[in-house]
């Protein structure tokens, strides 16, 4: 795998972009998210690890207002997170959301998939918003499928065609819920490729993924989560070598043994 | 044999490329497989009394297909009378046993009954010299349906467009008329009948029950309890009463709570309630193809920063109306045939006006009746099959999409 160039630009700035305090969350009587306070700057590429069930995508779903937060608070790019809808269609322009199951429209071609919310969230003029399709597919090289549809492309190309279609929004954040988890293991490659250069071009990133090494090379920090709860976070290094909580070292133990 | 000559194997020449054989290709092959193989099969008691009752059903099938189609075709064409030149009516259409010219036992269509009638039948008691309004609105719905149909075709939005807005009043002002005044003198709708009045009943009932059929869907699945509860309620009252009677209703229980002068046209009371009635199953059938839609879309949706209504109308709509063109097009044969109800409330619809030609003692005989049922049964199949046929059409066009 393309090992991240750890140039200036991947610094982190001081300006704060995500921040949330006591977050709380339930599925009914289930305490799903619990104490979660977390700050995400500029710049930064967090990873969040942890056994299934421990509340990591309902995190970072919990960013984009897909998962209500009964308590406590998430404000985003200066934006807070609540009932208002006009606050919550603001903030999702803003920051961008990459699947596991790639959720490309199947009706609509490549091209279309990309240009749609720009024309429509931002009244793009069509002939812009071709051009910035195309540019953001070159980027995740595959321009030439771009008059196909979803179903003729390999699980690899539609993931990249999603991040694509997120970046064509032009967001401030990005959000990856397990993106390579439905992906044969030969294409996950050319995935995390497209994520390494996202994180050398800046782009602020948080990443619930299993792929240690992508960790190992991109991430500024590593979270675990476990219960709901975010256990033990540190830089990767220190993360993987030397883990602090026992429950840390169980997990790890059991993810990176293969 | 040698354990490592079964296990080693390295292939030096090509195995030859061949059709396959003659009994496995072709109309052969479809006999053989479809046919042969059921009748064929004697390995064992129980095999060989299947295939002798495969065998007899087969037989039998056949019989019975050629007895009725050649009993179809008997009386539709080789038996039928096929002019009437000297305008002796019910004459030429009933044996010499019942004072007519027919030769005794013969039994056939009398096509110059649907032919005297075929002015009654299309237009109903519609005035002679008004009808050439009812012509054009014909050929305008003719023209712009077909135009639809053409993918090439330019400006289809537009012609969509006003097929949806500007023709229905257009019909309207021809059909019914305005006034003297400007050359359209009015046309009660009690004279309206036959085909037109089909035509009018089943396309505004289409029309109309689509988008009405929507936003019921919708609003069966909003996450606003209010919304959800009189949607459902809607549609659980307008699909638990039948046709006929919420028709009857219409007719007899309105005008009971209009005030003391104020009546609707009779035509449009049907219109209403045949709209409602639609629109409650077309909603149930867009339910299911909403259903259909995997949760991600809507959230690839919100999370691209589209509103409710964008994510419906340019995401989730568009695939789940494709999901339920099947379910649709049934809808709309359905009401299609539905329109025949519109007797109980005094329209006469093609069923009603051929039912009223059935009764002209001028043409009674035998086949009277039998001749235009066959030719009301044949209006109403090929339409429906036309519909189906083109909807299929449609899903073909649609599915060559998604691989």
């Amino acid at each position: 795998m393309a090992k991240a160039k750890k140039t200036s630009t991947m610094q982190v700035s001081d300006e704060l972009v995500i921040s949330m305090k006591g977050v709380n969350k339930w599925f009914g009587n289930f305490h799903v998210l619990r104490d979660i306070n977390l700050n995400v700057f500029k710049g930064e590429r967090i990873i969040i690890c942890g056994p299934s069930g421990s509340g990591k995508s309902t995190l970072i779903r919990c960013l984009n207002a897909l998962e209500h937060h009964q308590d406590g608070d998430i404000n985003i790019l200066g934006v807070t997170l609540d009932n208002n809808v006009r606050n919550v269609e603001v903030i999702r322009r803003d920051v961008g959301m990459v699947f596991q199951q790639f959720n490309l429209f199947p009706h609509l071609s490549i091209l279309e998939n990309c240009i749609l919310a720009p024309i429509w969230v931002k009244k793009m003029p069509r002939a812009e918003a071709v051009d910035l399709a195309m540019s953001l597919l070159e980027r995740v090289k595959i321009p030439e499928q771009a008059s196909k549809f979803p179903g003729q492309l390999s699980g690899g190309q539609q993931q990249r065609v999603a991040i694509a279609r997120a970046l064509c929004m032009n967001p401030e954040v990005m959000l990856f819920d397990e993106p390579t988890s439905a992906l044969d293991p030969e294409m996950i490659k050319e995935v995390l490729d497209v994520m390494v250069e996202l994180a050398e071009s800046g782009m602020t990133m948080i990443c619930v993924t299993h792929e240690m090494g992508f960790a190992r090379k991109v991430a500024n920090r590593v979270i675990f989560m476990d219960e709901g709860q975010i256990v033990e976070q540190n830089e990767p290094e220190a993360f993987f070598n030397s883990p602090k909580s026992d429950r840390t070292k169980l997990f790890l133990s059991q993810v990176l043994s293969h | 044999m040698n354990k490592d000559t079964d296990i080693v194997f390295v292939r030096d020449q090509d195995a030859p490329l061949l059709p396959p054989p003659l009994m496995e290709q072709g109309l052969l092959g479809w006999f053989n497989q479809n046919i042969l193989s059921t009748v064929n099969d004697f390995s064992s008691p129980g095999a060989a009394f299947r295939s002798v009752i495969m065998a007899v059903a087969t037989l039998a099938i056949l019989y019975y297909s050629v007895a009725v189609i050649w009993a179809l075709v008997d009386f539709t064409v080789i038996e039928a009378v096929w002019s009437d030149p000297d305008g002796l009516k019910r004459t030429i259409c009933t044996t010499e046993v019942a004072g007519g010219l027919r030769h005794d036992g013969w039994h056939g269509a009398c096509w110059p009954l649907v032919a005297a009638k075929i002015k009654f039948l299309t237009y109903g008691a519609y005035p002679s010299e008004e009808l050439w309004r009812v012509n054009i609105a014909g050929l305008l719905l003719i023209v712009g349906l077909v135009s639809l149909m053409f993918d090439r075709m330019p400006y289809r939005m537009l012609i969509g467009v006003l097929m949806l807005t500007v023709y229905p009043v257009l019909a309207f002002i021809l059909l019914r008329g305005l006034g003297e005044g400007i050359g359209l003198p009015v046309v009660d709708t009690r004279d309206w009948g036959g085909v037109m009045v089909t035509l009018v009943v089943a396309l505004t009932g289409i029309i109309a029950s689509l988008p009405l059929g929507i936003i019921l869907a919708l609003g069966r699945q909003s996450e606003k309890p209010v919304i959800r509860m009189l949607s459902t309620l809607f549609i659980e009252f307008w699909r638990g009463i039948p046709l006929i009677t919420v028709l009857f209703m219409a007719s007899v229980a309105l005008p009971l709570f209009l005030p003391k002068g104020v009546t609707i046209d009779n035509l449009l009371r049907a219109l209403i309630g045949v709209t409602l009635f639609a629109s409650a199953y077309m909603a149930e059938v867009i339910r299911g193809g909403l259903q259909a839609i995997d949760k991600g879309q809507y959230e690839a949706g919100k999370a691209l920063g589209l509103s409710y209504w964008k994510t419906m109308r340019l995401i989730i709509l568009p695939q789940a109306l494709t999901y339920v063109i099947p379910g649709i097009v049934n809808t709309f044969i359905g009401l299609f045939k539905d329109t025949t109800l519109v007797a109980i409330i005094g329209l006469f619809d093609l069923l009603g006006a051929a039912q009223s030609a059935i009764n002209d003692a001028a043409w009674s005989s035998p086949v009277q009746a039998i001749t235009l049922y066959l030719f009301v049964a044949g209006f109403y199949f090929v339409c429906c099959l036309g519909m189906s046929r083109y909807s299929m059409r449609l899903e073909r066009k649609l599915a060559k999409k998604d691989r």
